[in-house]
């Protein structure tokens, strides 16, 4: 069976050890984590849990039963029709154009975030394809450092 | 009413009807020991060791189908019960256990004995909790309780501070449980159940797979009433032994890697395959791709995790097999004809005189088959059966004529060596009017021999028969069928005096090398009314058949010995 990609959204009680309880069992039976997300929700004591993740359809099927298998479960919906967007900073040396710099930003809905006496930091929020056509994009401006904030997803 | 931590721990206890726990003291669960000292709702029964405490609550559990009880102490305590709790976990058994831990304010700091109990007992757990306020005791207990024996039953921990158990505080036990992000699925949905009633009608051949779900459902008669009005031909896993009967015309035997040959030859053959509290395991299925090929496949499990977790399934029913089962044969009734499937029976009955479970005996050395059929003519259902891991516990699952649910014990899932001398003196608490046979062998015996002191103090006298081939049996019958005869590590020549420790610790010690000096044996042994040493000889190189080699078809059987290996 080919591997697919899925996003899938945890509701959890949120209490001390529930992140643990999801990790482990992804870690436990040996599923894959490509990003992890997790805030708790306004004005509930629950916390949504953000997961990328990929294998085949079985073991889709899998995960999406043994989270729901955890007491602290509420809800895991795991949906292909999802607004997906992640966020990422990006770190570059001052001596770079900094309006190039801007402009690639701004492509991939964002802009300057901040610019220091020895960097200049840009930020965007896309999707996750268009996250990695950015990352692509920014090498020419010799980054120093990349940081991803991972997925965040809301059902259509 | 006001009360210290401690005390709760006793009145939830009480409160949940559980009449024996068992246990061991230590620093982070002495106010809890404290208060058990004080109190006479239950006993406490102090094994010597916490495996066999947790092994000792899950014979319990499973004897009687009530929660276990359990309770150590942090650190080590708590380590050595996680073997208890992962053999729990695996096979399902509705089990609370108590752990002490260090106060609050050490937590996080190494502290002497400390050790993150709730980190290790995630995976091996239904549930567990870190007690962090007096205020909520009352609710996890209650919530521990429930959780263990709803849903798919298993173990929950409770993992106790040692400051919160001295703290004083108003104690109500509740009423109810409510947890909104836990409702287990009980009833089945109809539409589902309907089709697969329909399947069943529709189908030629079709085979009931009864797991462990039927007992821990207590849903033996209906299986039975299923099989019978319909005429439908059973197997049964080594979990489910005992829920159609020995004697049931229908039952064809155990299947998987030690099943007999109409057992395995029913599933490989059965175009429908009704499967019932069982989780396609492997050392049920064999090779999976081969396994039930012919077959559409009803799923009834109360865990919808294990349903399409390695067999695609045409009717998933998520339920509780009793409520499933009762609106199955209320489909069934009057529409299904037994005379449909007699030429499906008649097969069978062909494979099964073709090839019987059977073993060559031998009057010059004690097989061990015949011990259990022996044990099983003398003692059948008034015995309860518990066995350890290895040769023995196949012998015994293969031959002993298990009449009812709850009859057979033994540590299916995991696998844990050690598993069958405590879990017969729970089970053996719970039911003081049976007598109760462990089967073992000289491996797994020594992996909680301590426990004849326990048995010997508080006056419960298991039997334990140990099938003595001064092997790691299973494990050499794999080294001679696919390691080329190179016993590593498994020659168990240098024995210990089984009789002699027997006797140090209380107990009696019968060294058996003849079928007559057997029959003696366990005659003296049912009437001493003590713990006691059955070590028998047995031939060495028996070798446990049929088997399927792992990974193999269920249908490619090693059904006799190869010339050369006799």
């Amino acid at each position: 069976m080919a591997d697919v990609r899925r996003v899938i959204s945890i509701l959890v009680e949120n209490e001390s050890s529930v992140l643990s309880r999801v990790s482990g069992l992804f870690a436990g039976r040996g599923y894959n984590i490509e990003t992890l997300t997790v805030a708790p929700i306004p004005d509930t004591n629950r916390s949504r849990i953000t997961i990328v993740t990929k294998g085949s359809k079985r073991v889709i099927e899998q995960i999406t039963k043994q989270l729901h298998k955890l007491i602290p479960v509420y809800k895991v919906v795991e949906h292909d029709e999802m607004v997906e967007k992640e966020m990422i900073l990006a770190k570059f040396p001052i001596e770079e154009n900094l309006s190039n710099i801007q402009a690639l930003c701004q492509a991939y809905n964002g802009g300057i975030a901040n610019v220091g006496n020895n960097m200049i930091i840009g930020m965007v929020t896309d999707e996750p394809c268009r996250i990695k056509h950015f990352i692509e994009a920014t090498k020419r401006y010799n980054p120093i450092e990349v940081v991803r904030g991972g997925v965040v997803a809301i059902e259509r | 009413m006001k009360m210290n931590g401690a005390r709760m721990v006793c009145e939830a206890i009480i409160a949940e009807g559980t009449k024996t726990v068992f246990g061991y003291p230590g620093g982070a669960i002495m106010n809890v020991y404290d208060e058990i000292y004080k109190q006479d709702g239950f006993e406490h029964i102090l094994n010597r060791h916490e495996q066999a405490s947790i092994h000792a609550a899950d014979g319990y559990a499973r004897a009687t189908g009530e929660v276990g009880v359990a309770m150590v102490t942090s650190g080590p305590g708590f380590t050595n019960a996680v073997t208890g709790l992962a053999t729990a976990y695996m096979d399902s058994t509705p089990m609370v256990v108590i752990s002490g831990q260090v106060p609050l304010s050490l937590i996080g700091t190494d502290g002497f004995q400390e050790i993150d109990a709730v980190g290790i007992s995630r995976p091996c757990t239904k549930h567990n909790y870190l007690v962090r306020e007096l205020s909520e005791l009352p609710r996890i207990l209650k919530e521990a309780f429930h959780i263990a024996r709803s849903g798919r039953p298993g173990p929950v921990l409770v993992d106790i501070p040692k400051d919160i158990t001295a703290e004083i505080g108003e104690f109500v036990y509740p009423d109810s449980v409510n947890i909104p992000s836990y409702k287990p699925t009980t009833k089945g949905n109809k539409r589902q159940i309907d089709k697969a009633v329909e399947a069943i009608l529709k189908a030629k051949k079709p085979l009931l797979y009864i797991g462990g779900g039927t007992v821990l459902s207590n849903a033996s008669d209906l299986v039975r009433k299923l099989a019978l009005m319909g005429g439908i031909p059973a197997v049964e896993t080594l979990m489910a032994r005992g829920v159609m009967g020995y004697n049931n015309p229908l039952l064809q035997g155990m299947l998987g890697m030690h099943g007999n040959y109409s057992s395995n030859m029913a599933m490989s053959e059965t175009d429908l395959v009704i499967s019932l509290g069982a989780r396609f395991d492997d050392r049920v299925t064999g090779k999976l791709s081969e396994f039930a090929k012919y077959a559409d496949v009803i799923h009834v499990d109360i865990d919808a995790a294990n349903i399409g977790k390695l067999v695609d399934v045409d009717f998933p029913i998520v339920g509780d097999i009793t409520i499933v089962l009762e609106k199955m044969i209320l489909g069934l009734e009057g529409r299904i004809n037994p005379e449909r499937y007699s030429d499906w029976r008649d097969v069978l009955n062909r494979y099964n005189k073709l090839h019987p479970l059977t073993f060559q005996d031998s009057d010059e050395v004690i097989k061990p088959q015949w011990v259990v059929e022996r044990v099983g003519k003398l003692l059948g259902k008034r015995a309860i059966i518990t066995s350890d891991v290895g040769q023995h516990q196949m012998w015994t699952a293969q031959h002993y004529p298990f009449d009812r649910p709850r009859q057979w014990i033994n540590s299916g899932g995991l696998g844990t060596m050690g598993f069958g001398f405590p879990a017969a003196l729970g089970a053996k608490r719970g039911h003081p009017e049976k007598t109760v046979i462990n089967f073992t062998g000289d491996g797994s015996i020594l992996m909680n021999m301590q426990e004849l002191v326990t048995a010997s103090e508080y006056k419960i006298p298991v039997i334990n028969i140990i099938l003595n081939n001064h092997f790691l049996g299973m494990v050499r019958q794999w080294q001679s069928f696919f390691y080329d005869n190179r016993f590593a590590e498994t020659d168990l020549s240098y024995q210990p005096d089984y009789k002699g420790v027997a006797q140090a610790c209380g107990g009696i010690g019968y060294d058996v090398t003849t079928k007559e000096e057997f029959d003696k044996a366990l005659e003296d042994a049912i009437a001493k009314d003590r713990v006691t040493f059955i070590n028998v000889a047995i031939n060495r190189f028996e070798n446990v058949l049929p088997m399927v080699p792992s990974g193999g078809a269920l249908y490619n059987m090693i059904l006799e010995d190869q010339k050369e290996e006799k």
